[in-house]
């Protein structure tokens, strides 16, 4: 009964993402964990890796006293000085490509795009130069550069601050690019972009900045390249990214109801992919949606829809079928907006009709 | 050798090196095209011999001349040229990418304007670091177009970075002539910022030289970056292909550039007339370049391609 099903609020949500990663950091771990909220996370983790390396610097519009537009840095000028917390002029493209020479030459930037819709001002410096410039030199130069950006839609931002642009770097060979749900996730991730030696495009989903999750006290990390199974399940597996993430773990917790067993797959990267979990997954549950929410055209979600046609094929039981926003500017209006972002009832209905149930 | 032969010598090199690269294209042992310098070798020549070899350049799709005047070697620049293993980047880069650490090259750029914002980054990590390092970013007339230039010398000036732009105005964005694309005057565009800036007749190296050298050194002392509009010109086409110009630009104007303006003559006149050289001297410098560059080029032709395998290597570092 589709109307009777209870649809969770995004404070549930948020709570319901607590108690799974305090029980999945808690499990089998002697660490002390507390609680973060993902911005936290973000700024603890950007935090340490300056403290531990003065070659660390950032960069962006509003990053020190404001401690940027989401007030997710604030403090970090406090402690590390207006020498490493650097305010810039309006002009991403100038910030950026700063970023990236500084890092050609012997430091680790981290460059702050308020919103991932200002990808687009600076996509010559990350597809044309960043990218390219280790491959184009033989190997010689490199560029240890961490670019921050947002995504996520339903903040009433209308058509250019909504996207979920991450689909853009993804394509570029020579990027990596980042895309946590979590807390703790989002802090061992972004610790490890920072140490890479390449240039890392790091999205934060704007909307989760509050989700509170258990996150170690102790140093750690997160390989670039390695998905983590959110849930187990052994009917249909739901591939989310970022935002998609939350929205996949409460449908899923609708769908039991129904008597649907979803496994939840966060790739956490979009590159490097860890297309082996993604496929072993769809092939031990023979169903897949993939959730991203990037346009569903020519995005995120088709690529791994590619990964899943080519490695489980043979395994399937029923069509893969992508779920991202719809092909629209992203409207103001709010039932307009709410419209072209799928959602907990949107994969609760897809994945009943591939289940037969 | 005294400091003006040494000039000499470069432009030559540069010269020398570029007529081989033309002749690469006629033979077709080149693969792509080329954009020559041949006619701007007193800017490239002038500010690089203002520099330390740690200082660093960026430079542009017309780069030979940066690149050769930074210290770079030609048998490994005909190499990336003719895109073999052995060249700067092992034949990944071409023309229009030679990079090149040791001698503080950052990187050829092939976008117009693409390097302005890298070069004001490499001149942050300079004063971050305290190193003491210069950076020279190369730019022809046409990147005044680009926004991000703009961009790049208001962080420069705002944030007193160690970095000279160095504007060559050869007079055409590729097949238009500047006049039909740049408003206004180009000096006052740097003076909106505050750039200290130096207006030199590019033709000249000596002038170079004296005009880029105190804007180094001012630099380097962290008293402000500074802007060089060295005015040129390309005594080639666009590139090794444009070869029909008629309908941009007159054979006479090019004729008089060469017969009047050729920056090798002007500082060869020079040094014959104070009796700093004679013919013959010159003449030995010149044979000793084309046996030099002869050899490189040979090398560079018999070297190996790179294995196909080695196509997916370096995508990451």
């Amino acid at each position: 009964m589709p109307d009777a099903v209870k649809t969770t609020s995004h404070a549930e949500r948020a709570e319901h993402a607590r108690t799974d990663a305090f029980s999945a950091v808690s499990a089998g771990s002697a660490w002390d964990v507390r609680e973060l909220t993902f911005g936290e996370a973000v700024k603890e983790a950007i935090a340490e890796e300056m403290r531990r390396d003065p070659r660390v610097v950032l960069l962006g519009e509003d990053v020190a006293e404001a401690g940027t537009a989401f007030k997710v840095l604030t403090g970090l000028v406090q402690e590390f000085g207006p020498s490493r917390v650097i305010d810039t002029p309006i002009s991403e493209a100038g910030f950026t490509g700063l970023g990236v020479g500084a890092a050609m030459t012997g430091l680790r930037p981290i460059v702050d795009i308020m919103f991932g819709d200002f990808l687009t001002l600076v996509m010559d410096q990350l597809a044309n130069q960043a990218a390219k410039i280790h491959y184009m030199s033989g190997g010689k130069w490199r560029v240890p550069l961490v670019v921050r950006a947002t995504l996520g839609a339903t903040r009433r931002s209308a058509a250019q601050h909504s996207q979920s642009l991450h689909a853009w770097p993804s394509h570029i060979p020579g990027l990596k690019v980042v895309v946590p749900s979590t807390p703790y996730d989002a802090k061992g991730l972004m610790k490890t972009a920072i140490r890479d030696n390449n240039p890392v495009v790091f999205f934060e989903d704007k909307m989760q900045y509050k989700l509170k999750g258990a996150v170690p006290l102790d140093d750690y990390t997160i390989p670039l390249g390695a998905a983590d199974v959110k849930r187990v399940g052994s009917d249909i597996t739901v591939v989310a990214t970022s935002s998609m993430v939350q929205v996949a773990l409460g449908a899923a917790r609708m769908l039991e109801d129904v008597g649907v067993d979803v496994e939840v797959v966060d790739p956490r990267t979009t590159w490097p992919l860890d297309e082996q979990t993604i496929v072993n997954s769809v092939k031990k549950t023979s169903r897949a949606i993939v959730m991203d929410e990037g346009y569903g055209r020519y995005g995120v979600a088709a690529e791994i829809a590619a990964v899943i046609a080519e490695g489980a094929f043979y395994g399937l039981d029923a069509p893969v079928t992508r779920l991202g926003a719809m092909h629209v500017p992203i409207p103001f209006s709010p039932p307009l907006e709410d419209a072209t972002v799928p959602t907990e009832r949107t994969v609760f209905d897809t994945a009943r009709r591939l289940c037969g149930k | 050798m005294s400091h003006l032969l040494q000039l000499y010598r470069q432009m030559r090199a540069i010269r020398l090196f570029e007529e081989r690269v033309n002749d690469l294209y006629t033979r077709a042992l080149m693969p792509g095209l080329a954009h020559l310098y041949i006619g701007e070798e007193a800017v490239a020549v002038g500010v690089c011999s203002a520099l330390r070899r740690d200082d660093y350049i960026t430079s542009t799709h017309r780069g030979h001349g940066h690149c050769l005047a930074k210290g770079a070697s030609p048998d490994l620049m005909f190499a990336e040229l003719l895109g073999k293993r052995a060249g700067y980047c092992k034949g990944k880069g071409g023309s229009m990418h030679i990079a090149d650490p040791d001698t503080g090259n950052l990187g050829a750029n092939a976008i117009v304007g693409g390097s302005a914002a890298l070069a004001t980054g490499a001149a942050f990590s300079s004063k971050y670091l305290q190193q003491d390092r210069v950076v020279v970013c190369f730019f022809g007339e046409g990147a005044l177009g680009q926004g991000v230039l703009y961009e790049s010398m208001n962080l420069a000036q705002l944030w007193t970075l160690p970095i000279v732009f160095v504007c060559e105005n050869n007079l055409y964005n590729e097949y238009t002539h500047y006049t039909e694309t740049t408003a206004g005057d180009i000096m006052t565009r740097a003076a909106a910022f505050g750039l200290a800036s130096a207006c030199v007749d590019g033709q000249d190296v000596r002038a170079v030289y004296g005009a880029v050298a105190p804007l180094v050194d001012r630099a380097r002392r962290l008293e402000g970056p500074a802007f060089i509009l060295a005015n040129t010109y390309r005594f080639r086409g666009h590139h090794v292909g444009d070869v029909s110009r008629d309908y941009y630009r007159a054979k006479q104007e090019e004729e008089r550039w060469m017969a009047e303006r050729d920056p090798i003559a002007i500082l060869g006149s020079h040094l014959v007339g104070e009796g700093l050289a004679d013919g013959d001297a010159l003449g030995r410098i010149d044979a000793e370049l084309a046996d030099e560059m002869d050899r490189a080029m040979r090398w560079a032709i018999d070297a190996p391609y790179p294995a196909v395998d080695e196509v997916s290597e370096d995508v990451y570092a």
